[in-house]
């Protein structure tokens, strides 16, 4: 499915300054039933979201209207544990386009990469930086620039630059998907199938 | 030149690569479930187009399905559409669809291995991270999300860069009651929940390979538990004579073919890794966890460490105990507990429950305690049968439900309810992972069993030294 463009993204955003944010906790496995891609940013953070009586749980980030925007700012590793897409349609469905952290688990920052949301990975330093500025001002503004890889804090002007390899980040500029680049080569992928031993 | 094994199996399989990005990966087998696939057949319908090799596709229903009473129709609606939506979409593009009650149903990680699927040398992908567990048998295999199974039922490709490498060597003898899923939450708990994460991992060493088969898998299966893409392990004869004679194992002509590609699936002397760590298997004890993530275990008789001397945030780590409602300085032997899981694709095979019925036999389970044992497969539930392990579990006062992947996850009946204590042979210690508010200890078969009769946490070695008494 392609996706929407990603170029520039000036926004406010959200911070979770938490570790190891796993994906049971982006998105609780029960919730993981339906059989189209709709509705899962409900669900997006469930357990820390909402009781058990489904009343929003006030300190939570998410229920905090002082906070919003559509970048999430993670802490170390996020995203581990299961490999369930769910949990990039989660994050993608509520509104976030970018997710920042110091560090990602493989799967979800593939995930990420595969529906149009942007992992931006900067160091534990600058991470640090982020969370200070957003606590002493939550409608402080950030610039992720794709074309440039940079991140920019907009209120300091302090700035750093990502990674992202060329073919992803000419899909994100342009909303293609792999699976088109995969149709366009299936001849070859025909052809190597005949040879493969197993 | 030098190559690894995982250099091996990696580049055999490149169709393309593409300069500063990704390489397209040819995958030889894909293992499908009813929880990641419905979205991705669904993106196969707007494009109009099917399966490239369905002969390469295999379908099994797990993660929803109950594990009691599965002859009657699924009561959760929205578990039973998913399942109808698999049957319906695995006979659409003719794949072989084992669901309920199909006697080779089972979890799809367990499944696999056993009906010859899983073989050296291959390249499989599943739409579930604990895909590393076929890594025991000297292929890459790895979780993918929903957009790469619809990649892979459309083109049989993936497009990812290939990943760092890592060898994990363990020499020496392992101690008493120490299991493979000991050495592997040990490796968790040395290297942390993202020490490996950017590499695919090769277990090389004594210890591995004195591992049964399914000891390797237990390994590889947590693989993805330090972050690691996966692991692998080089086969071996163990391994071949484990495959030979399996329904969908290369036979005849085709075996001997495949033996000479197999043969050569070893890491050759020379080669480097970008990360080698080594262990003693003499610093391995009976592991349990104590927190809400696959790294923090510990030596089952060692007090949980203090805030400060554990790596990484003290805020999330006082989060985690407080979700546990554990102090710095408990001791977990002894700590109370109401649950036992024993299965998942982790720990619900044979041997599995060959070990768990070695600590129980000719013991009561504690009254406190709600143990439920899931075998992995049908399979697996025929041979606790025959090796006449049920009469050791009924005597006991145990019951054997059918198979799934049940409590690990809490996304069918099987859940552990808010506050209560688990010790669990899964993978995972998330917070809610096992149900809502529900704690989990993961441990071994050998530390479930003690749980299980003792009703608190036990040292296995205890019950042994009285059993050898």
């Amino acid at each position: 499915m392609a996706y929407d463009k990603f170029n520039i993204l000036k926004s406010s955003a959200v911070p979770l300054p938490i570790e190891n944010v796993d994906t049971d906790q982006i998105i609780p496995a029960r919730f993981l039933k339906a059989t189209e891609r709709k509705g899962f940013g409900d669900n997006l953070f469930r357990d820390w979201r909402f009781n058990s009586d489904d009343t929003p749980k006030e300190h939570f980030v998410l229920n905090n209207p002082i906070y919003s925007g559509k970048i999430l700012v993670g802490g170390k590793n996020f995203g581990s544990g299961s490999s369930r897409e769910h949990a990039a349609w989660a994050v993608y469905d509520y509104g976030f386009r970018c997710v920042v952290s110091s560090f990602f688990a493989d799967i979800f920052r593939n995930n990420c990469l595969n529906i149009g949301v942007l992992p931006v990975q900067v160091s534990p330093e600058f991470l640090d930086k982020i969370f200070k500025v957003i606590e002493a001002n939550p409608d402080t503004a950030l610039e992720i620039n794709l074309p440039e890889q940079t991140i920019t804090l907009l209120e300091t002007g302090e700035q750093e630059s990502f990674a992202i390899n060329d073919y992803k980040k000419e899909n994100m500029l342009n909303g293609f998907d792999d699976i088109d680049f995969l149709l366009n080569i299936k001849t070859n992928i025909e052809k190597f199938a005949q040879n493969t031993p197993l | 030149m030098s190559k690894t094994l995982f250099d091996k199996v990696w580049d055999s399989h490149v169709v393309q690569h593409i300069e500063n990005g990704p390489d397209v990966l040819f995958i030889d087998r894909h293992l499908v479930h009813e929880v990641t696939s419905p979205v991705a057949f669904l993106g196969l319908k707007n494009r109009g187009i099917k399966v490239l090799y369905p002969e390469r596709t295999f379908a099994t229903a797990d993660h929803n399905t109950p594990t009691i009473n599965q002859h009657l129709p699924v009561k959760d609606k929205l578990s039973a559409n998913q399942l109808k939506a698999l049957e319906e979409n695995s006979k659409a593009h003719n794949i072989p669809y084992w669901g309920l009650g199909h006697e080779k149903n089972g979890i799809v990680h367990v499944i696999g291995p056993e009906n010859g699927i899983t073989v050296p040398g291959a390249t499989i992908v599943c739409g579930d991270s604990h895909t590393s567990t076929h890594g025991a048998f000297g292929a890459i295999a790895f979780g993918i999300g929903t957009s790469e199974v619809e990649m892979v039922l459309s083109t049989q490709c993936i497009m990812q860069p290939k990943p760092k490498s890592m060898r994990i060597n363990i020499d020496g003898e392992l101690n008493r009651a120490v299991t493979p899923k000991d050495v592997a939450l040990f490796i968790i708990s040395k290297l942390t929940t993202s020490g490996a994460t950017g590499y695919f991992v090769e277990y090389s060493g004594e210890v591995f390979r004195n591992m049964s088969m399914e000891g390797r898998m237990t390994v590889c299966n947590l693989s993805i538990e330090m972050g690691a893409r996966g692991g692998m392990i080089a086969p071996d004869q163990k391994t071949f004579n484990y495959i030979q004679g399996l329904e969908y194992a290369p036979k005849g002509e085709a075996w001997n073919k495949a033996m000479a590609y197999w043969e050569q699936l070893h890491t050759d002397e020379g080669a480097s890794f970008d990360k080698e760590i080594s262990f003693n298997a003499s610093e391995i004890e009976p592991m349990i966890t104590y927190g809400t993530n696959p790294g923090m275990g510990m030596g089952i008789q060692k007090d949980i460490p203090q805030a400060e001397a554990v790596e990484g945030g003290a805020a999330t780590y006082k989060k985690s105990l407080e979700y546990m409602a554990f102090n710095e300085g408990d001791a977990m032997i002894g700590k109370p507990i109401d649950f036992v899981f024993l299965g998942s694709c982790t720990n619900g095979r044979i041997e599995d429950f060959r070990a768990f019925a070695s600590i129980i036999k000719g013991r009561r389970k504690a009254d406190n305690v709600t143990a439920w044992l899931v075998p992995g497969s049908h399979r697996v539930e025929e041979a606790i049968k025959e090796e006449g392990i049920l009469d050791i579990l009924h005597e006991a006062g145990f019951e054997l439900r059918e198979p799934g992947c049940s409590a690990c996850l809490a996304m069918n009946d099987d859940k552990i309810p808010a506050g209560k204590y688990a010790v669990s042979t899964s993978n995972r210690n998330f917070e809610g992972r096992q149900g809502p508010g529900a704690r989990t200890l993961l441990a071994s078969p050998l530390v479930a069993a003690a749980a299980a009769v003792t009703g608190k946490v036990t040292d296995p070695r205890e019950l042994m030294e009285l059993q050898e008494a």
